[in-house]
């Protein structure tokens, strides 16, 4: 791994996690243990029906259950709260029930008791009467049918740029994202060659192991909640926005997280939670198990066509790109997914001549949102297939054939944009040597044959968004740093006390870092898309330098030149005569950025920066059975300069062995809408043996020049080029393309068995 | 009134005593009565090892073990580890090695770790993954943990031979 050290040797230096004592003991601070006096418990009814009307409700039963406190349905949560949709994009998802159901799964009645286990009892009796309505479930089916899921579209005011949806009827489609670069309906007339293909990827769930849990607490002075959220600021403007409150009356704060991959953002069960805590007037839990988690957030399936025209020469010269998100029944993020993603649909080639059209369309299965790239290792599994393909079809190797289109820094991405600080050919070139891409390879014989794949990615960042930090130096010289970005184990907390250690010339193992408290820390947008290391990074930076002009200030105010002439210590006494006093700092950070054009989805600065990450992958697939053993993998990332060179390779090690079961085992099977696999039993997500034997982890050596000490964001980018990486090792292993993830023994076998021309059943 | 019994156990090395209902699990007993919270749910199918707790030496998913057979038995837990002395030297090697992220699977794993190094002090990596394939990190802190136990036995190699 690159490390490049600062001068106070704290940013560069691989520390250890502040928390790492709390996580071996055993005491690491999660929502899941709190325990507040007087607390109810909750369990959910659930839809048993893909769409429906619901006719009745009979919660008489569960009421004489001893210990229940409350039956309620949604109706009783409209007269409390009288618009009860919530969502960051659409205001469409109530927070139970109403009048209809969307998806099997969705949130109906809640039995409030004294003990889970009535609760649980007691859920059992509750009977729900539905009228079932013909359902839809493929994206594709869904854009055209004439079975919808929402009557009609309801828009947030968060986002300008949906404004126009506002009302629409008789639509799926949430939103429609559309650019033009270039001339590409001329450029693909021109063409050499044009190739198309389909590619799909399926629904499949984050899993994080603390399963969501918010509690909600009445307060004389309004509502505080507790939960596991990702985003704490969101939380506490939209339950102020339900409740017809101001911000300050609710008080939102997390634990530490056990794993979050974007399944904890925006509102997942704090409504639910603010309203039985405020309608029963006692705290609240409202806490899931793992299968629950399936029906409450999931990360988008999608068909992406791809088409391109290219030279004889294997140089592409026109794409359109054709994708479609099948976002469930709420649309959640899956608007941004669709708008942000589509920026970069086309891939990290140099093409002239571009058209994108990505689309959120709704569906009637469990919702999705951001899973740990948002939206990116979908696009990349397809654009990183078909330029392999393209590839074989005109005879150049792989590499060179990426070589040739590669998007260098200075030139247009696809939204116009140029690209600056993006180490793409770096990243691409640092992957082929640590593969010895220009050496024999051993393709193996007889059942076991052998292949080797590459393929790369990259990502526009979030924009708009804000991210605040305060510093503050108490009368002793110890220092506390108080921002909002939510530690899921990312070791944010690490690296931001990094940051004012560097600034400071602390230790960082003497920061104090104060927990996402919206009484107490200030705004950030979320913790989301790689974007905190960058973003609040950069508003702890000038936190901390704020916070050292102070100093300075106070030490010319007493007489000495700089800060630094004295221990801190000293300053304040100077200053007050005693221990007393302190020195605050305040950063706030909002990168620019210009929206796209609607109409071309042009703009000359569509992202803070971008993320790259290749992979390079050595397998071998037995013949006789489909099965697929990784041997190697290579990851390389364009990271800017690692803050904490240890807990980099962590991050770049383990969202490609998350991408591992996305690409290997992972996917919800359904049946009538019914997720038929919603538990850790029968959903697969890697264990020890699906490892690589070999891994391997590098950021290359690179600078975000304006990111904290030259960094950017970590956490996505090594899950970019896995999936594609192993389609293209096993096509070079066996001959054989599979374009549907995930990549099964089963599939592998059958189309082995279809390139030989032998017939085998249905599945 | 679901019915209740008191059951007496000894939990990390200290006797004590608690009232539990029948269907009430190990992990329940420790959350609820002792305010343990090192064992945790997550899968609430005894396939992930979050849970992992010992009953008298061997491993056990406290998910689906019921807090009544645990009656005149010894538990141990993630939080019975560290003694005044500092931690155990299995905690000091997953700190070094880096070996977790969010932290929810890493009770079971330093518990599961302790089970293997008794069974077999100096594992191969072969020996660790399969000992180990039980517990689930979702983070793929793997390659970290793989290190972590290696550094953990020849940790424990040195200080058996001070001793």
């Amino acid at each position: 791994m690159t490390t490049k050290m600062m001068p106070n040797r704290q940013v560069g230096r691989s520390v250890k996690r502040l928390e790492s004592h709390s996580k071996v003991t055993g005491r690491a601070e999660y929502t899941h243990n709190l325990r507040l006096p007087g607390m109810l418990h909750t369990k959910i009814v659930r839809s048993t029906v893909a769409h429906g009307l619901i006719r009745a409700i009979d919660v008489e039963a569960a009421k004489q259950v001893p210990g229940v406190h409350a039956v309620i349905t949604g109706e009783d949560v409209r007269k409390f709260i009288p618009q009860p949709y919530f969502g960051p994009a659409f205001h469409d998802q109530p927070i139970l029930a109403l009048d209809k159901v969307r998806y099997v799964g969705e949130a109906v009645v809640v039995v409030v008791a004294s003990d889970p286990h009535i609760a649980d009892q007691a859920a059992q009796l509750v009977v729900v009467d539905y009228e079932e309505l013909p359902a839809v479930f493929d994206e594709i089916e869904a854009a055209k049918s004439d079975v919808y899921v929402h009557e009609e579209l309801r828009p947030a005011g968060t986002f300008p740029d949906l404004k126009h949806l506002v009302g629409i009827r008789n639509t799926n489609i949430a939103l429609d994202f559309s650019l033009t670069h270039g001339e590409p309906e001329k450029a693909f007339a021109e063409a050499d060659h044009v190739f198309e293909h389909t590619f799909t990827t399926q629904q499949v769930m984050h899993t994080p192991f603390e399963p969501m849990i918010s509690i909600g607490e009445p307060t004389h002075s309004g509502l505080t909640l507790h939960t596991a959220s990702q985003s704490p600021s969101f939380v506490r403007i939209e339950i102020a926005r339900l409740l017809g409150w101001p911000e300050n009356k609710v008080r939102v704060k997390t634990g530490q997280l056990g794993g979050g991959f974007g399944a904890k953002l925006y509102i997942k069960l704090e409504a639910l939670a603010a309203a039985l805590a405020l309608m029963l007037n006692a705290p609240v839990r409202v806490a899931l198990t793992m299968e629950e988690q399936f029906y409450t957030i999931t990360k988008h399936a999608t068909t992406f066509h791809i088409r391109s025209g290219v030279t004889k020469d294997g140089r592409i010269v026109a794409r359109d790109c054709d994708v479609w998100w099948n976002g469930g029944a709420y649309a959640d993020i899956g608007p941004r997914v669709t708008q942000k993603s589509g920026f970069t649909a086309a891939g990290p080639y140099d093409i002239e001549n571009v058209k994108i059209k990505s689309a959120a369309v709704y569906t009637n299965r469990p919702p999705a949102g951001a899973l740990r790239g948002f939206g990116i290792p979908q696009l990349v599994w397809a654009y990183e297939s078909h330029i392999d393909l393209i590839a074989r079809e005109l005879g150049i190797d792989p590499l060179e054939m990426r070589r040739k289109n590669i998007l260098r820094n200075g030139r247009p991405q696809a939204t116009g944009t140029i690209m600056k600080d993006a180490a793409i050919e770096q990243v691409l070139e640092r992957t082929a040597e640590r593969m010895n891409w220009s050496a024999p390879f051993d393709k193996g014989s007889g059942t076991r044959r052998r292949g080797r794949g590459i393929a790369i990615g990259f990502k526009a960042s979030v924009a708009p968004t804000t991210s605040v930090a305060m510093v503050n130096i108490a009368a002793d010289g110890s220092c506390s740093l108080y921002s909002s970005t939510v530690d899921m184990g990312q070791a944010s907390e690490t690296a931001m006390a990094q940051i004012v250690a560097e600034v400071l010339a602390l230790e960082t193992e003497n920061i104090r870092v104060v927990r996402p408290d919206t009484d107490i820390t200030p705004y950030d947008m979320a913790t989301l898309g790689s974007r905190s290391t960058f973003h609040m990074g950069n508003a702890v930076r000038l936190a901390a330098e704020d916070a050292k002009q102070k100093l300075d200030e106070l030490a010319r105010e007493v007489g000495l030149t700089n800060a630094s002439d004295v221990p801190l210590s000293q300053l304040f006494i100077k200053k007050y005569g005693m221990q007393a006093g302190n020195v605050i700092g305040v950063g706030t950070y909002i990168p620019p950025y210009k929206s796209p054009d609607k109409k071309t989805g042009q703009s000359d600065n569509a992202t803070p920066f971008w993320m790259i990450g290749a992979t390079g992958v050595e397998l071998e697939v037995d013949t006789e059975t489909g099965h697929v053993k990784l041997l190697r993998m290579v990851n390389v990332c364009d990271l800017g300069t690692p803050l904490n060179p240890k807990v980099v390779e962590t991050q770049i090690s383990g969202a490609a062995v998350m991408q591992i079961g996305f690409t290997m085992s992972e996917i919800m099977n359904f049946d009538a809408g019914q997720v038929t696999n919603a538990s850790l039993a029968d959903y697969k997500i890697p264990s020890f043996h699906d490892l690589p034997d070999l891994m391997e982890n590098e950021a290359v050596d690179a600078e975000q020049t304006t990111g904290p000490f030259g960094a950017k964001g970590v956490g996505e980018s090594s899950t970019f080029g896995v999936s594609p990486a192993i389609a293209n090792a096993i096509q070079d292993a066996v001959g054989v393309r599979i374009s549907s993830l995930p990549i099964t023994p089963e599939a592998v076998y059958r189309a082995i068995a279809a390139a030989d021309n032998r017939a085998l059943e249905e599945e | 009134m679901p019915q209740t019994r008191t059951i007496s156990f000894t939990l990390n090395g200290r006797p004590v005593n608690a009232e539990i209902e029948a269907h009430h699990t190990v992990v329940e007993l420790l959350q609820e009565r002792f305010a343990l919270f090192g064992a945790r749910e997550s899968c609430g199918q005894g396939l992930c090892g979050c849970c992992t707790v010992k009953v008298d030496g061997e491993a056990v998913s406290g998910c689906l073990y019921l807090a009544s057979f645990v009656d005149g038995a010894s538990v141990d837990t993630i939080e019975g580890m560290a003694t005044s002395g500092g931690l155990d030297p299995i905690q000091e090697a997953f700190i070094e090695a880096g070996a977790f992220q969010c932290g929810f699977c890493t009770s079971g794993f330093i518990l599961m770790t302790q089970r293997l190094l008794e069974e077999h002090p100096d594992p191969t990596p072969d020996k660790i993954k399969s000992y180990l394939s039980g517990n689930l990190c979702r983070c793929g802190t793997y390659p970290e943990i793989i290190k972590a136990v290696q550094l953990a036995s020849s940790k424990r190699r040195a200080s058996k031979a001070a001793a």
